[in-house]
């Protein structure tokens, strides 16, 4: 039998709204897949793509990004922001051989924590099924080509 | 000076420095330089280690060959320099990272409209022949940086870069070793600002709201407003100033070439936040569906990001090369 893949997934939760959905998804009990690891953020509209990019190159296996609905957001029109940089985020990580349903976007308010719930249950599902990424080891290995290659800087030099 | 996986330009940006280039000749005697004069590997092999004072090697590491030079060089070389955005963070070149080993060769050896290759011949690392083994290089899957193999003291971004800006770091070179002046700290970006090309571009900024991107050819832009507020790409928000805003200008988006500025990892996904701000359709009150559409129209007019936001500095990005096993990597 072999073991079922759990994916990793890290979830950046927006303090107004998303973490306090999860909050009262933890509260209400509601069951739910344990997969996503969450990370508070301020706002949806702080989730620098540098962030997205460093998780999926870590080890993750999706991220989602999560926050208040549009018309809901806490600072206007952060989550406005958020939306723009993921439309466009999208497209560039399908460039670099993501599949759309690794990097998701969630509204949930903080009175959702079904929604929130539901969101991370499908998105665990969605990325079973697609299997693990392990970027370093998959893509840096020459995608199976050859012996792992690490791309990291060499060593710093020495002082001259 | 030495000529890896680059176009050249380098080693003439080189000579931009006029006049000067005989101050440069008084001081240093040349130990290896291959497209000005003839100088074979083995002259290097021979000198001592640490017996080149400095060494400005430009072009990323495509191939075996490339690594091979990258660590003799290294070896005899006091100080090594990362020369042009190549060599610092894989430029152009590593532009091939978005595909994989496999298709480059395909492209460039069997589908290109000018070949000729009936027969279908790649190069290979080594070929039998009647007179003996003939080898070539190993053409790598990944195009790395200078500093992905070896360490590098300094780098000098540009591409190439700006005579003013080699000179500056000449003079520093020679007056350590003339006078023992000290260098900068190991490691450094020398021949560069430390603010955003936008700092040093004379164009009228003002608020942005941008709703279509356009492609340099597809508009006329006006003389002196701000590109990115017209809806050309320009990397300049993202971007190490030094260069004195050459591409803005003469009206073209700023291409990126100085690399991204102190304390940025991912120059592409800095300049993908930039750009998504100065988007300005979609507003709080919308409903979500039309939200969501009229936001990605908009993006979707945004030709190549990954090719755009990389186009320098692919090799030292936060994901470096396309996933291939993905089910959709590798196609573009």
């Amino acid at each position: 039998m072999s073991e079922q893949f759990e994916p990793v997934i890290v979830g950046f939760l927006c303090n107004w709204c998303s973490y306090r959905a999860a909050d009262l998804a933890g509260t209400a009990r509601i069951k739910y897949a344990p997969n996503m690891r969450p990370i508070r953020v301020m706002c949806s509209g702080r989730v620098d793509p540098q962030f997205v990019l460093k998780a999926l190159r870590e080890g993750a296996d999706g991220v989602m990004i999560a926050g208040c609905h549009p018309g809901e957001c806490h600072y206007v029109e952060g989550n406005i922001k958020a939306l723009r940089r993921f439309f466009l985020l999208k497209n560039l990580l399908k460039q670099w051989g993501v599949e759309d349903e690794r990097v998701q976007l969630v509204w949930a308010s903080a009175s959702e924590g079904n929604v929130l719930a539901q969101a991370v249950d499908r998105m665990t599902q969605q990325i079973r099924a697609l299997g693990p990424l392990r970027w370093k080891e998959s893509v840096w290995s020459e995608n199976g080509h050859g012996p792992a290659e690490i791309i990291e800087k060499a060593p710093v030099a020495e002082e001259v | 000076m030495y000529w890896a996986a680059a176009c050249g330009g380098c080693e003439i940006s080189t000579l931009n420095i006029g006049d000067k280039i005989l101050v440069v000749d008084e001081v240093f005697d040349l130990a290896f330089f291959p497209c000005i004069a003839d100088f074979k590997v083995k002259d290097v092999e021979s000198y001592p280690d640490g017996y080149i004072d400095v060494c400005l090697f430009n072009g990323a590491i495509r191939n075996s060959e490339n690594e091979e030079m990258a660590h003799l060089l290294r070896q005899k070389s006091k100080v090594l320099v990362a020369y042009g955005s190549c060599a610092y963070e894989g430029c152009i070149p590593a532009l091939s990272n978005l595909t994989t080993k496999d298709e480059t060769l395909r492209t460039v050896y069997l589908e290109n409209a000018s070949l000729d290759n009936p027969e279908g011949i790649l190069p290979q690392v080594s070929t039998k022949v009647p007179e003996g083994e003939l080898t070539l290089p190993e053409f790598y899957h990944t195009v790395k940086s200078l500093d992905q193999v070896v360490p590098v003291d300094y780098y000098l971004p540009g591409c190439p870069p700006e005579p003013e800006q080699i000179w500056a770091v000449l003079q520093v070179v020679v007056n350590a070793l003339l006078h023992g002046s000290p260098l900068p700290p190991s490691g450094s970006i020398v021949g560069a600002g430390q603010v955003a090309v936008c700092e040093e571009c004379p164009r009228e900024k003002n608020e942005k709201s941008i709703s279509q991107f356009y492609r340099p050819y597809e508009i006329i832009p006006q003389p002196d407003l701000c590109l990115l507020e017209q809806g050309i790409v320009c990397m300049g928000p993202a971007t190490r100033s030094g260069c004195g805003a050459l591409c803005p200008q003469v009206g073209m988006g700023c291409r990126g070439c100085y690399g991204p500025l102190d304390g940025v990892e991912d120059q592409g996904a800095k300049m993908l936040s930039a750009i998504a701000s100065v988007v300005g359709v979609g507003a709080a009150g919308m409903e979500e569906h039309e939200l969501n559409e009229k936001i990605s129209s908009v993006m979707d007019t945004l030709a190549d990001p990954a090719g755009t936001f990389y186009r320098f500095s692919m090799a030292h990005s936060l994901l470096k090369r396309v996933r291939e096993n993905g089910s959709n990597g590798g196609k573009e």
